[in-house]
This record gives structure tokens, C-alpha cells and sequence, in this order.
């Protein structure tokens, strides 16, 4: 047992890689927040009335809110006063190559493996990056619109699809619906927007990735995507932030809206920086995440990798409003040394013969903790609703803690709901077995530890798919307790 | 309207202190009405009473441990039961010694007045965080409890009965049921508690049963509900485990109007077992609602848990059933399963089985499931001509079974089979 708590400890102690900051002029506001600051941020946005407005409402609300103590996540009183609310890289107005982009900004991408340039149009992903608070670029752009796909920043969408976001923008997720959504809703700075019309069928993964740059600032950016009758987009976001002291906030809102027989599938591989060793530092990710299946036959999934950040509360759900509709939520959520962990997922049935499933793998090691909160309901009228929710948890030392918080209310006598639930260690004979075969008791934990992710893992697209497996390895391979 | 009942109690509290009686249990009774008094009855704010809403049992005004003018006649009724045991009468939340049989061998049942003190004062409410106000202010008000003492090594073969008897006949009451169990080093016994009122008012009881085992102690609890639509029944157990010791819970809900039923059990030493079975057959409007905690603070424990409803009329069901494994209790073993069944389009069921597990080496597991009756095994026995409504009934009672099955003792199993079966009818 000693040998493998050494090397626990080795990969406890191992680096965060992304950590780099990127030396680049911002443009950013001073700390503090106040009806000023919406009024400069949207200002800046060159933002239409109705928007700012509407931030402004949001942000009255806001005011009136608490912070919600519920989560099973323990940390400082933020001071939302030091933060800083807007920061943007100083740039051109307009881009109109990629050759423009500040080669700091290409650089940084570059090292995060996310190549901005149309060389990348073999792997067919079309990426849209955010640095700090706005989107930098958006890759593909033509050949998506030559398919009527609207694939934009946020803040060219206000501009120049305002019917379209004003249409939908807090529709699934209201700006009332919690302290952080109201928080976003009123100083979101950009984001991306998507649009698939109808029948068309997104010939490319559509991605963005977000990087938090610069010292103290929040990010809070909103992400809105529809897909229109009979389509489909399988999209992807990607996350990460400089290794800094300091405790830094994302508080991000992302809202899908499927319509009759669309299908959305949202996966995201979260690898905000977690802190160091000794829990200092971090970033606290506060994300509201909803679709609305608000046609019959749409379907919503979500898929999810939690490796970063100091402090996670996160629920990505789904409104089964449509008959048949069906949502699915696959999530790996790892936590080490003080990460903690507050996710899970809702399922609200509303329609007829709706289905959901849920599959949840939680890994807690050091002195982390990783707690599953899930709701699943079925609403009076949700005639033959079926769920089936499974959530494991896996155990590496005695100093973490895994928590499971399902909630189940049942109204149909017709509809079907099972969950279970199981919680334990890398079992010593699953290891033994592996020794036995001549693999060392390292490579044996990452061999199980993917094992039991594998069932997650396999929703993903190929290249995030590697990634996770990479980024899981990194985190835990060898732990046993 | 819900601050009336809270105050009144609390002014209740203050004119008992005068009474001679008070000075029994008295630092930890203010405790407890202090602890009350900050808290406040639960509403739905609370996590832990999120469905249930005791607001309606509230606003109502009670007669606060009023005389009850039952008969002999009342009384033989009230207390009938097919079974050889011991019968331990409460009535509207006072022991009474005259009407119960105390003379048992082994054990020794007394008013905590006239009883061991030391051994009501180093066990009643010891150390109980008040985190549900129910729990305080029956413990406020516990003068007029009894204890269960078995003495060591002693197998008490007769089942031990409590009854919680109201008298609702002419006003609604409150009643406070207090009982503090000891069971010695290495002796068993079995208790039993059934609630059951007369008249048509409401009665509206707060219980509370502290039990204590001792190294090697077998304890086997069975609360059986099943009272006049109008009474309201909360619930509250606390089993401690010392070293060794096993418990054996079984809480079977069937007629009644608003339970609640808190069940927390400490395993707190190594080597101890806790079963905890319930089953609730609900119709109506009634609502019941089963938590359970069981802390698994010391390794080498075993938690074994099953609870199942079925659903009838506009009921509701909730289940919230807590494992807490903390850092300590390597190699606990905890399993834990709610089933239930929905048999009409009104009823509905919440339930949240939880894990909080802060050990690595366990092997914990929970399940829950949420449906109708299979349609497979009604065709299968439609085909063979059997009517739909009886099929119904011969499932219903296949579900229930897998609960009764694990009541250990003869003839209560088959009293409650049969109300059960009456039940069904």
C-alpha cells in the first residue's frame, strides 16, 4: 500500500499545464460593479436598447438575490466588488483574416493545441475563441453560412441577428432563475451564438474554447445555440486559465433550445485551473446550464468532463417539454487535493413519453469532494416518462469524500423512474489481477480508472475523447488509498 | 396561525416548571425548549421537511396534554391486539401505570419519575443535536416518560407494546410520547409501538423513542401505524449502538392522515448491524413520509436498509434515506433500497436515497425506483383468469410480502398480514 500511496503523492503533486499567462494588452475596466459598469459594457457591445435594458433588470433582480448556500461546497465570501467585469484584449476593430489576430493571442491558442488556423479544416471543427471576457475569432464562418448556420461571438449576433437572440436570450435559463444566472445576465460580456436552420445537418463539430487571461477578472460569458426542425449540431467547449494565487470567478449561462426532431449534443471538457496542492487559488465555476427539448422528438445531450476548478456547481439539465422528448447527461467529474465538486443534472418531464438517463462517474482523491446533486421529475401530464439514472462514485484515500444527492418526484403512475447508486474503492483484487499480468499498479489504476469512465468517455467526439482520457490520466492514474 | 401553537407550548412549559414534577431531566429539558423555541416548528424551508408540510396540523388549537376519560371498555378495545405481550399504555402522551402490565421478567418498565434516574439522566436525549425541532420540544416536555430497562444478559421473549392512545372524542389533541429504551450488555428484547385514537377530532402526536444498546444488545423494533384518518403521527427514533450490538427497525404505515417518521440510527462502535424495513400502503389523502438516517461513524459496520410503497388515491409518499460514512468506518458495508409503486394518476412519490461517504474502503450501494405494477405479471395472471381486481390485489401483496417477509416474530407477522389484507379489501 505504501508504494501506491507514493505514487499518489506524485500525482497529486504533478503541474497544471496550462497555466501560462499570455503577455497581451487588455482593455479592461476598473474593479467593482454597479449599474455603471452594465451600462459600460453594453455600451462598449454597441448594444441595442431592449439589451441593456434588460441587463439592468437583471441586475436589479440580482441585487435582491442571495447567494445560495445550499451547494455541498465550502468556500471565501466573494467580494463581487473586486472583480473585474470587462477585459478584452486590445485589438483591431474588425478581422478580417486570421492573420490579423495578435500573434501573442495565436501563440497562446497554439499552446493550448487549439490551432486557430484553417489548417485545422481537416480535423472539421470550427472554433470560436474567448480570451478574458470576448470572442476572438471564429473560425469557418463562410463555409457554415453557405449551409444558413449561424455560428458568431455573441456580440455580432446582437448586431446582426438581434430578432434571433432577443427571441431567446433568458428563455430556458430566466434572469431570475439563480444568484449567478441573474449575476450573468446582467454583465455577460460575450459568448458564443449558434443557429442551425431547418433539416440542415451541421456538417462540423462547432467549438469554442474559453481562456481566462488576465489577473482578477470574471468571465462571464453566455452561450445561446438553436437548432431548428430536423437538425443537428454535436457541439464542443473547452476551458482553461492561467496558474494564479488569487481565486478567480466564472459564472457562465448556456441555453439550448431544440425544436421538433432536432438534436443537440452538447460536450464540454472543463479544465479551469484547480487551485494548487495546498487549495490556494483557482477558479470558482458557477455555471447554469439548460435545454429545452420544446418540440416533440428533440433530443438533448449533454456530455461533460470536470477535471479543473477550485469549486464546481454546475447542473446541466434539460425541459423535456416536447412529446418523445429525450434528454441524456453523461458526466466524469474528477476532483483532487481541496477541489470540490457540486454537480449533477436535471430532468424535467413534462412531455408525453419522455425518456432520460443519466450517468454519472465521480472520482474524488486527496482531500477533494464530489458531491452528485440531480433532480428528476415527472410532471402530472409526462404519461409513460421514463429515466434511469445510474451514479457511481470511486473513493483514492481516506481524506475525500463522495456525496450523492438524488432527488426523484414522482406524479405519473404511468412513467418509470430507477435510479442507483453505488459507491467504493479501486478494488485491491481488480488490481491484484492486473499485477498478476504483469501491469504495475500505476498503470493498472489508469487502466480501471478508464474503464469506469469509459461508458462517459465514449460520448464524446474522437479528439475530445483523447483528451479527457489524457487530461484523467494526469489526474489520477496509480491513486489507490 | 402557526406561531399560536408554538407559543402556547412554550407558555405550557413555563407554568409546568412551577410543578413539582420539573425537576426531573430539568437542564436537559431547557435545553431542548430553548433549542425549540429558536427553531421553531419545521416548514417547508427546511430541507428536511421539503414535503411534508406540517402547516395545516398546526394551525389548529389542541388541548395540551389533557385527562382522557376513556373506559375500561374503551381502553380493552383501543389496546386489542392477537398477540401475547407486555402492554405499555400511553394516553394523550402520559404513561399510565395502572393500565399497563409492568410486572415482566428481565425487564423492568417505570415512569421516569419513579425510575432509575441515573440511568434516565445519563441516556434520555444525551447528546442529541437538536437539528429537528420535533425532537426538542418532545423532549421539552418529557416528564412524563418511561423507561424500558432490560437487564443484562436477559432474553425478553414476550414482545413489549407501547401504545399511544387520544382521546379525540371532544377536542383535538397533542400528545408527547416519551420512552427511553436501555437494553443491558448481551440482552434482547423486542418493542413494539402502535398509535390509535377514538373520537373524530384530530390528534396530532409527537413521539419520541431514544434506544440504547449495549455491547452485544439485540434490540427489534416494529412500529405499527395505522390510526383514524384524522390523526397526524411524527415520529422520532434514535437507536445508539454500542460494540457488537444489532437492531432490527421495521416501521409499517397503513392507515393514518399526515406521518412522518425520522429514523436515526448511530452505529457507533465497531462490529454493529442495523436492518431498517418499512412499508407503506397509502390511500386517500394520506401522506407519509419515512426519513432515515443511519451514521456509520466506527468500521466494520453493517447497514442494510429497505423501504416500499405503494400508492393509492391522491397520497403521497417520500422517502429520504441518509448514509453518512465517515472517516473512521473503514470497511462498512451499507446498502440501502426504496421502492415504490404508483397505483393511480393522482398519488406521487419523492424520494431521495443520499449517500455522504467520507471513508475510501467501503462498499456502499443505493437504489431507488419509481413505477406501476408489471404489466407482464398482470397479463400472466389475466390469462389464467383471474379478474383484474383481484390480480391487482395478489401483486399489491407479492410487493408487500418482501417487507413482512423479514418480520421475525410469528404472530405479529401474521396480525399484520392480516390487516393488510383488510386493508386491500
Amino acid at each position: 500500500m505504501s508504494d501506491s500511496n507514493k505514487i499518489l503523492e506524485e500525482i497529486t503533486s504533478s503541474e497544471y499545464k496550462w497555466g501560462f499567462v499570455t503577455d497581451i494588452d487588455n482593455d479592461s475596466l476598473p474593479k467593482g460593479l454597479n449599474e455603471d459598469t452594465v451600462r459600460y459594457i453594453s455600451a462598449k457591445k454597441n448594444e441595442p436598447e431592449w439589451l441593456l435594458e434588460w441587463r439592468l433588470d437583471a441586475f436589479r433582480k440580482w441585487l435582491k438575490m442571495e447567494e445560495p448556500i445550499w451547494p455541498n461546497v465550502t468556500y471565501p465570501k466573494i467580494d463581487f466588488q473586486d472583480i473585474i467585469y470587462y477585459s478584452a484584449p486590445k485589438q483591431k476593430v474588425t478581422l478580417n483574416s486570421l492573420d490579423e489576430i495578435d500573434p501573442e493571442l495565436r501563440a497562446t491558442f497554439e499552446k493550448l493545441g487549439i490551432s486557430l488556423d484553417e489548417q485545422k479544416r481537416m480535423t472539421g471543427v470550427a472554433v470560436d475563441a474567448v480570451i478574458d471576457s470576448v470572442s476572438i475569432t471564429t473560425t469557418f464562418k463562410v463555409k457554415l453560412s453557405e449551409l444558413g448556420i449561424i455560428f458568431c461571438s455573441m456580440s455580432e449576433a446582437v448586431q446582426e441577428h438581434p430578432e434571433l437572440v432577443r427571441k431567446y436570450l433568458g428563455s430556458v435559463v430566466p434572469v431570475t432563475d439563480n444568484y449567478y444566472a441573474a449575476l450573468n445576465s446582467a454583465v455577460f460580456s460575450d459568448g458564443s451564438f449558434c443557429y442551425i436552420p431547418k433539416g440542415v445537418r451541421s456538417p462540423m463539430e462547432l467549438s469554442t474554447y474559453f481562456r481566462i487571461n488576465a489577473a482578477n477578472t470574471g468571465q462571464f460569458e453566455r452561450t445561446l445555440l438553436i437548432a431548428d426542425e430536423s437538425s443537428y449540431v454535436s457541439y464542443l467547449e473547452g476551458c482553461t486559465a492561467p496558474v494564479r494565487d488569487e481565486n478567480q470567478l466564472h459564472a457562465a449561462v448556456v441555453e439550448l433550445v431544440a425544436m421538433e426532431k432536432a438534436e443537440i449534443k452538447y460536450s464540454t471538457v472543463q479544465n479551469w485551473y484547480p487551485g494548487d496542492k495546498n487549495g490556494k487559488g483557482g477558479i470558482y465555476n458557477f455555471v447554469t446550464k439548460r435545454g429545452i427539448c420544446a418540440g416533440d422528438y428533440a433530443k438533448i445531450s449533454w456530455t461533460q468532463v470536470e477535471t479543473g476548478s477550485a469549486v464546481t456547481w454546475k447542473y446541466p439539465s434539460c425541459i423535456l417539454k416536447g412529446d418523445h422528448s429525450i434528454g441524456e447527461f453523461y458526466s466524469v467529474a474528477v476532483t483532487n487535493n481541496y477541489q470540490q465538486a457540486d454537480t449533477g443534472t436535471k430532468m424535467i418531464h413534462i412531455g408525453k413519453n419522455t425518456k432520460s438517463r443519466i450517468v454519472s462517474k465521480g472520482i474524488s482523491a486527496g482531500h477533494s469532494h464530489n458531491s452528485y446533486r440531480g433532480l428528476v421529475k415527472v410532471m402530472k401530464r409526462a404519461e409513460g416518462a421514463r429515466n434511469y439514472s445510474q451514479c457511481d462514485s470511486l473513493l483514492m484515500g481516506d481524506q475525500c469524500g463522495a456525496h450523492t444527492f438524488p432527488y426523484i418526484e414522482v406524479e405519473n403512475n404511468t412513467s418509470t423512474v430507477e435510479h442507483e447508486a453505488t459507491t467504493s474503492k479501486i478494488g485491491e483484487d481488480q488490481i491484484f489481477y492486473c499485477n498478476q499480468r504483469g501491469i504495475a499498479t500505476e498503470k493498472a489504476v489508469a487502466l480501471i480508472v478508464n474503464g469506469y469512465c469509459k461508458e462517459v468517455l465514449n460520448q464524446l467526439p474522437m479528439e475530445f475523447a483523447v483528451e479527457a482520457q489524457k487530461l484523467l490520466a494526469i489526474s489520477l492514474e496509480g491513486s489507490v488509498g | 396561525m402557526t406561531t399560536e401553537l408554538k407559543e402556547s407550548l412554550i407558555q405550557h412549559f413555563n407554568t409546568l416548571e412551577k410543578t413539582p414534577s420539573s425537576a426531573l431531566l430539568v437542564d436537559t429539558r431547557k435545553e431542548a425548549i430553548s433549542a425549540f423555541q429558536e427553531l421553531g416548528f419545521p416548514t417547508t424551508k427546511h430541507e428536511e421537511w421539503k414535503y411534508t408540510n406540517l402547516k395545516n396540523t398546526i394551525a389548529k388549537t389542541y388541548a395540551i396534554e389533557s385527562a382522557a376519560t376513556f373506559s375500561a371498555e374503551d381502553i380493552k378495545t383501543l389496546t386489542a391486539l392477537p398477540i401475547d405481550c407486555y402492554k405499555v399504555i400511553f394516553v394523550n402522551g402520559i404513561f399510565s401505570p395502572s393500565l399497563s402490565t409492568i410486572d415482566a421478567a428481565g425487564v423492568t418498565i417505570e415512569p421516569f419519575q419513579t425510575s432509575n434516574q441515573e440511568v434516565v439522566k445519563n441516556y434520555f436525549a444525551k447528546n442529541l443535536p437538536y437539528n429537528d425541532s420535533m425532537v426538542a420540544l418532545n423532549v421539552a416536555f418529557a416528564t412524563a416518560g418511561t423507561l424500558i430497562h432490560v437487564k443484562a444478559k436477559q432474553h425478553v421473549a414476550k414482545p413489549i407494546v407501547c401504545f399511544y392512545l387520544s382521546d379525540v372524542r371532544s377536542a383535538n389533541v397533542f400528545a408527547q410520547p416519551s420512552v427511553l429504551v436501555v437494553v443491558e450488555e448481551a440482552a434482547s428484547a423486542t418493542v413494539v409501538e402502535l398509535n390509535r385514537s377514538l373520537g373524530s377530532n384530530t390528534a396530532f402526536t409527537n413521539a419520541f423513542t431514544h434506544a440504547i444498546l449495549k455491547k452485544e444488545a439485540y434490540l427489534e423494533q416494529y412500529k405499527i401505524q395505522n390510526d383514524i384518518d384524522n390523526s397526524n403521527f411524527v415520529h422520532n427514533s434514535q437507536i445508539v449502538h454500542e460494540g457488537k450490538s444489532n437492531s432490527y427497525t421495521t416501521t409499517i404505515t397503513l392507515n393514518g392522515g399526515l406521518v412522518r417518521n425520522n429514523l436515526n440510527i448511530t452505529l457507533g462502535a465497531e462490529h454493529c448491524e442495523a436492518y431498517l424495513n418499512g412499508l407503506y400502503l397509502e390511500k386517500g389523502a394520506q401522506h407519509v413520509d419515512n426519513h432515515t438516517l443511519v451514521d456509520h461513524a466506527m468500521p466494520n459496520c453493517y447497514s442494510n436498509e429497505l423501504y416500499k410503497g405503494i400508492l393509492d388515491g391522491k397520497s403521497t409518499g417520500v422517502f429520504n434515506g441518509k448514509i453518512w460514512v465517515r472517516k473512521d468506518a473503514q470497511k462498512t458495508n451499507a446498502f440501502q433500497s426504496n421502492k415504490n409503486i404508483l397505483l393511480s394518476k393522482e398519488a406521487s412519490v419523492h424520494t431521495k436515497p443520499q449517500l455522504e461517504i467520507f471513508a475510501d474502503d467501503v462498499k456502499c450501494s443505493h437504489g431507488a425506483t419509481t413505477g406501476q405494477l408489471d404489466p407482464e405479471a398482470m397479463f400472466y395472471l389475466r390469462a389464467r383468469g383471474v379478474g383484474e381486481d383481484k390480480a391487482k390485489k395478489m401483486l399489491v401483496h407479492a410487493i408487500a410480502f418482501d417487507v413482512l417477509d423479514k418480520v421475525k416474530h410469528d404472530e405479529l407477522r401474521a396480525y399484520l398480514e392480516q390487516e393488510i389484507e383488510e386493508r386491500l379489501k
